[in-house]
């Protein structure tokens, strides 16, 4: 019984050890890569502008990484520290989908900031960044309110 | 072109890829930020909150972890060796832009990590559409912001 209780309590240390790491790898990656300064984030944006290549980089370099360790890891039967791998299967596309993402690129047009950048750059915390983080989280609680609709 | 930046965005791009190969291979989850930190703070999800509070601290230490080191790792555009760039405006501006990235990222559930890294690397339709609205969106706000302060400049 308390081996039991032993092994998985040590489990859960490593699920937090598990979730430190990921966040490390993508708060260093945002941080080497410039993705934690707003003004390459709005140079990428700005075509019409002196045209900053960088996210373009960024985002390619992480999505081709991370398709290649999906096709890998993915053949397994289940995560290591988890009974089974947690995907959407949703396919469709519907309103709510297109009128989210459209209300977050102009947000993030406007500031520079996507949720991972925003919290990332708290170590230069400033008042300008901490009413971002805080108006964004009141609207991930109106996002809630928001009722769902087939 | 200033290829310094850009293999710099490279590689960090690659750290993330992999943060996100790393995050399915341990606990079977898919890397984005605004489902895992928001998930945390407005459900509080029992049993599945202490993965998201490292990961979350995580975040915050790794741009940290390279300001204590120095060694100019930062890419800070116009300011080499800064690792973490200045707003973009003042606080309203962030207060009215910080509601439309949790709005839109919660009704659209994701962001650039999510829909992005993740969402493109499964060949998912919807992060697919996803990713595309919100880079569109975001390129037109850009702009009118370009022509609006610059006075057609």
């Amino acid at each position: 019984m308390s081996t039991n209780r032993q092994a998985r309590s040590n489990n859960g240390t490593l699920k937090a050890f598990a979730g430190y790491i990921a966040g490390l790898l993508f708060g260093l990656g945002l941080a080497i890569s410039g993705m934690t300064d707003p003004a390459r984030v709005i140079g990428f944006l700005d075509l019409a502008g002196a045209w900053d290549p960088t996210l373009m980089f960024v985002l390619g370099g992480a999505v081709v990484t991370n398709f290649i360790g999906y096709r890998m890891v993915l053949r397994r039967p289940h995560p290591l520290l988890e009974g089974g791998f947690q995907i959407p299967t949703r396919r469709d596309l519907d309103a709510r989908l297109i009128g989210g993402a459209a209300l977050f690129g102009i947000g993030w047009g406007l500031s520079g900031y996507c949720p991972g950048p925003a919290f990332a750059s708290l170590a230069g915390l400033s008042l300008p960044l901490a009413a971002m983080l805080v108006a964004m989280v009141a609207g991930w609680f109106l996002a809630r309110v928001v009722p769902t609709r087939g | 072109m200033d290829w310094s930046s850009s293999l710099q965005g490279l590689a960090g791009g690659i750290l993330i890829g992999l943060s996100a190969t790393w995050l399915m291979a341990t606990l079977g989850r898919i890397a984005g930020i605004s489902g895992i930190i928001g998930n945390l703070i407005t459900v509080r999800p029992r049993g599945d909150s202490a993965w998201r509070i490292t990961f979350l601290l995580g975040l915050i230490s790794g741009p940290m972890l390279l300001m204590l080191l120095g060694g100019n790792l930062g890419n800070v555009a116009g300011a080499p060796g800064e690792v973490i760039g200045q707003p973009a405006g003042g606080v309203v501006l962030m207060l009215v832009a910080g509601l439309l990235v949790g709005v839109g990222t919660g009704l659209g559930s994701g962001c650039t990590s999510g829909h992005g890294v993740c969402g493109l690397a499964r060949l998912s339709p919807r992060s697919l559409a996803a990713t595309l609205t919100f880079l569109a969106t975001a390129i037109v706000t850009v702009f009118v912001v370009g022509q609006l302060s610059g006075g057609g400049a």
